[in-house]
């Protein structure tokens, strides 16, 4: 890591940025998750969308309105003075993929949650994801009243790598998703060594 | 899209939910990418540099301008942080932020550049931070 230098005097201390993402379905937590660790309330950026959502905004009957927005929800945890971990949920509509590439880039990993009743809805997270080869630990959100199973049938379900953590979780408890990001870091790391070691040797 | 608590505090402007009266790219004289910082990432910081102090009375300034050299001045503030604390979309903040740095009022550290996972040791402090939340 490099620090320039400061300036003379007592300039503010520069910190090291990092993120973590939060992919999945739409309902599935994701804003919950972000909420249950984040030390500010998730705050949202939003990006204007003109010709994009266009054709599946249907904006009738709202005079004045052609642009839709896309907010992004994140949350920040300041692990030290100087190292600050941010997480990003990532917009649930498919068709706002763009925005994935320029949230995912830099990223350290990702959550993909999911909920085992509408598995389907993670698919295009852990396809994006495994595509690009971020480390991501799917996490499923064990919702009230839905069946639990066990994190292999999960695995199994859906088709995901042996190395790829499958993790139970309560997205609105604070431990249970501490333990979650621990898992993303963990994993990330596993795979940064596992992808350094065949150049050393 | 509004906050759960909005009803509760009385809205700052009648109907605000109708959104800004100002379109938010006019902010920045139509210019939607800054020729320095044209890929700001999310997580850059921005930091106020100590020549930053009479921006209020700099006149070449939008009010904008100087709401983000304030917000910087006391904690270094990310840009999507920036973005939302003055609400504004982070593709016209980016814009600003460029002219800032232009004008040499603020710098932006760069965050771990893509593919290249941040060093190991940094690693195990996030986890040991986790840990210890």
């Amino acid at each position: 890591m490099i620090f320039k230098r400061s300036e003379r005097g007592t300039a503010p201390v520069e910190p090291v940025t990092l993120k973590i993402l939060v992919a999945g379905g739409f309902g599935v937590g994701k804003t919950t998750l972000v909420g249950a660790v984040s030390e500010i309330k998730p705050l949202r950026t939003e990006e204007n969308l003109s010709e994009a959502g266009r054709p599946v905004d249907d904006t009738n009957g709202v005079p004045g309105k052609h642009t839709t927005t896309v907010a992004m929800d994140f949350g920040r945890i300041t692990l030290r003075e100087d190292l600050v971990l941010y997480l990003f949920g990532t917009p649930g509509q498919d068709r706002f993929w763009f925005l994935w590439d320029e949230l995912a880039t830099g990223a350290l990993g990702a959550v993909v949650l999911a909920d085992t009743r509408r598995l389907e809805d993670c698919f295009a997270a852990v396809d994006y994801f495994e595509r690009r080869s971020i480390p991501f630990v799917v996490g499923v959100n064990c919702f009230e009243g839905a069946t639990r199973y066990p994190s292999d049938a999960v695995r199994h379900a859906l088709d995901l790598d042996e190395k790829t953590p499958v993790v139970l979780c309560d997205a609105r408890e604070k431990e249970s998703v501490k333990e979650v990001l621990i898992d993303v870091v963990e994993h990330a790391m596993a795979i940064g060594a596992a992808a350094r070691e065949p150049v050393a040797t | 899209m509004s906050d759960d608590d909005g009803q509760a505090a009385l809205p700052h402007w009648f109907d605000d939910d109708a959104g800004p009266v100002v379109r938010p790219y006019a902010m920045t004289r139509g210019r939607t990418t800054s020729p320095a910082q044209h890929r700001l990432d999310l997580i850059a910081v921005v930091i106020a540099e100590s020549r930053a102090e009479e921006t209020e009375a700099d006149q070449t300034l939008s009010p904008e301008h100087v709401d983000i050299v304030g917000l910087c001045r006391d904690t270094p503030q990310s840009v999507a942080e920036l973005a939302a604390e003055l609400d504004l979309p982070i593709g016209v903040v980016r814009v600003l932020i460029g002219d800032l740095v232009d004008d040499r009022l603020v710098h932006v550290t760069r965050p771990v550049p893509p593919a290249e996972l941040p060093d190991e040791s940094i690693l195990r402090d996030v986890i040991n931070g986790l840990r210890a939340l």
